[in-house]
């Protein structure tokens, strides 16, 4: 009797757990999307595809939600795939787990889906599923992070780490240039050991560092976390107490829990400070900390791949072959005026004085 | 015969291990041609907060600390561990943050204290909602406890990710940052982690209970012949364990200030089990020794330390973390302890000079 009452409680269990499960991963785009129009204003290239076909089934195997770039990312590719622009999203959160996300393409494949698009959890393992997926006449699209051990994908789209690393270190350059300061002794908060972002933005940062013979005192990763962030701030205080003039932060969460570690260690930052303060992914709450002069700069990687994969879904419809790796459109935030423009790669690149208009006009 | 009886006490290899990973600091200070005690300087700072490694050791490695008061009981009554703590310090962190920011919103500036007393009390009965769980399928339904926090180890953070709308939601106000803060000079998780510790000592010291908890670990079956109630013994200690993660867990978002569901306590149920093995307690239940679970938890923070002040990168810390903790356990292995009391007795001299070194 008491064999079968806790069978039975089992199995009610993990039915509650499916449930559950279920709820929390998968979830509509016709869900309330409060700003479902703003990105097809602010991006005109989202083009409603032709009605004759019926719509496109999308699957969207998305990395988690660590970060409010992440909930951006997600948030972008439901507005851009939603029914109204003739699409039909199956959107999984992977939790970071890629056993779970290879999972979840495996299942894309089974529920026969027009398009499969994937932002890895990590850069290899996938030339298996991938060619399940060529096999099945799938065509997936890579986004954000990228694939190394296989190429059977139609175009990866994504930000260059790299270029926002060298844009960062060219505009301290100008900037410095700019206030008189001769001396740059930076500390670096990097992401995630081995990420993609984490590998671009340091190798940029630290070109121009070299060439501009500054000094890199420490660098050490706080995991693209706020908690990492403020720990290894807080560790570095102790250490490089009234040696530093620059922290670096490679993505904004970071940089709040730097913030805190600066406040209670009495060091000041951000404009008038005694510490040039510089993050990177520039979402909206922190482009406001640059207007407010909390954060010097800020650098933009956009998450917003949505609409750009979607152009190349519309052109593959069409019978065209897409370009391998496109990159979105990236902008700089500074809270200043005196650097209008920096060259990077010999391209001039604007770098926009983040005023409260600029704030609000912001989609994320 | 005074330095003999030190050697035996069951904190002497816990404490010892702590202060050599301590004197690793001062020898490389020494080394890089700074004072030695560099290091072990604690002072209050310009803005009057208490700040120093040492501080810095004892307020980061507070959560774990926590956890390794639930996780020794858990160990020693049922000879299993709870895997579940770190998803359930999410879990609760989430639901504090979510009763107090309200369903569905990401972000609030202003809170009204009675809200986030209901955020706080939520967490706190949430982390016994959870410990109870897994005390009903260990205690009552005799499943093996690692089977059996599996459950939630999988299941608590993805539920916690439910309850925030699969968002971080920030309650970005100094009344709930206190908890990770300050309070006057002094961080607040180190005076939390202190009153946890102090109040189920308490009740260890003074009641039978501690006794009760090693004899159902020792003997189950016996125990309950002597007329314990086995199972509930064992309930309780998972209870216990489940509030000890609520308690870490709105340290841990009272620090960042919001819920961040991925984060939060990520492998954390590693470091407690870890710290009640380098606790020199056995895994194998029965009896147990909370003090060594105690300092094992601020051991484990203060190699993390270590990698800071040692500048090791990010990259490697793994490998050094992974060396040193082998060496601590192979310190603590009985072959090696017989071996080294089987030398001290034969040179009795030897011994004690070893003891004082």
């Amino acid at each position: 009797m008491k064999k079968i009452f806790s069978l039975a409680l089992a199995a009610a269990m993990s039915l509650s757990l499916v449930a559950c499960g279920g709820g929390g991963n998968t979830s509509t785009p016709a869900a309330s999307n409060p700003a479902a129009s703003n990105p097809a204003a602010s991006n005109p290239a989202v083009s409603t595809p032709s009605t004759g076909d019926g719509t496109l089934k999308v699957g969207f195997a998305q990395v988690g939600h660590e970060s409010d770039w992440r909930t951006a990312s997600t948030k972008s590719a439901q507005d851009v795939f939603s029914a109204a622009n003739g699409y039909e999203l199956s959107f999984v959160d992977c939790d970071n787990d890629s056993a779970k996300q290879l999972e979840a393409v495996r299942s894309f494949i089974q529920q026969g889906m027009d398009y499969i698009i994937i932002d890895p959890i990590v850069a290899t393992g996938w030339d298996t599923v991938l060619t399940e997926c060529d096999e099945a006449g799938i065509p997936v699209i890579i986004i954000d992070r990228t694939v190394d051990d296989s190429d059977k994908y139609v175009a990866w789209v994504g930000s260059d780490f790299k270029v926002e690393g060298l844009a960062c270190g060219e505009w301290l350059k100008a900037y410095a240039a700019d206030k008189g300061i001769g001396e740059i002794n930076a500390l670096v908060i990097e992401g995630s050991v081995g990420a993609s972002a984490t590998i671009g933005r340091t190798d940029g940062f630290k070109e121009i560092a070299e060439r501009e013979g500054w000094t890199i005192l420490d660098s050490q990763s706080g995991d693209f976390t706020e908690a990492g962030g403020q720990e290894v701030m807080e560790s570095f205080c102790q250490s490089y107490k009234g040696q530093f003039n620059v922290v670096i932060c490679q993505n904004d969460n970071e940089a709040a829990g730097a913030m805190t570690a600066m406040d209670q260690a009495g060091i000041t930052y951000g404009v008038g400070g005694d510490v040039i303060l510089v993050s990177f992914d520039a979402n909206k709450p922190y482009v406001q900390m640059v207007c407010d002069g909390k954060i010097n700069a800020n650098f933009e990687c956009n998450p917003m791949a949505a609409p750009t994969v979607s152009e190349i879904i519309q052109a593959l419809e069409k019978g065209e072959t897409p370009e391998k790796e496109v990159y979105v459109s990236e902008h700089w935030f500074a809270a200043e005026d005196n650097v209008t423009s920096i060259t990077v790669n010999g391209e001039a690149q604007e770098v926009i004085h983040a005023t409260q208009e600029v704030v609000d006009g912001r989609p994320y | 015969m005074k330095s003999k009886k030190l050697t035996q006490n069951p904190l002497f290899l816990p404490l010892v291990c702590v202060l050599l990973v301590l004197a690793v600091n001062a020898v490389y200070d020494l080394s890089q041609g700074k004072a030695f005690y560099e290091f072990f300087i604690t002072v209050i700072n310009d803005q009057g907060l208490l700040t120093g490694r040492l501080v810095t050791i004892l307020n980061r490695g507070s959560e774990v600390a926590i956890l390794a008061i639930g996780m020794t009981l858990v160990v020693s009554a049922s000879a299993g561990t709870d895997i579940s703590v770190g998803s359930v310090m999410s879990l609760c962190a989430s639901f504090c943050c979510m009763l107090v920011a309200g369903f569905g919103v990401s972000s609030v500036d202003d809170v009204a204290i009675p809200r986030l007393l209901l955020g706080l009390l939520g967490a706190l009965v949430m982390g016994c909602i959870c410990g109870a769980f897994n005390g009903t399928l260990v205690a009552y339904l005799n499943i093996q406890p690692m089977v059996a926090t599996l459950i939630l180890w999988s299941a608590a953070r993805a539920i916690g990710l439910l309850l925030c709308n699969n968002l971080i939601v920030y309650v970005r106000t100094d009344a709930y940052g206190v908890f990770g803060g300050y309070i006057g000079f002094l961080p607040t998780p180190i005076l939390i982690a202190a009153v946890c510790i102090a109040v189920v000592s308490l009740v260890l010291k003074k009641t039978a209970m501690g006794m009760y908890i090693q004899s159902v670990g020792i003997n189950k079956k016996a125990s309950r012949i002597a007329g314990l109630n086995s199972k509930r013994i064992i309930f309780m200690c998972y209870l216990l364990c489940g509030l000890c993660a609520g308690i870490a867990g709105i340290v841990a978002s009272s620090r960042i200030t919001s819920a961040d569901s991925n984060n939060i306590g990520l492998n954390m149920e590693l470091d407690a089990i870890l710290a009640v093995a380098l606790g020199g307690n056995s895994l194998g239940g029965g009896k147990f020794n909370l003090a060594g679970s105690i300092i094992g938890a601020y051991t484990i923070q203060a190699i993390t330390t270590t990698m800071y002040n040692l500048g090791v990168s990010s990259a490697v810390a793994p490998v050094f973390k992974a060396v040193v903790v082998i060496v601590i356990v192979v310190i603590q292995a009985p072959p090696v302890k017989n071996w080294v009391r089987k030398h001290t007795a034969a040179r009795p001299a030897a011994g004690k000079e070893a003891a004082h070194a």
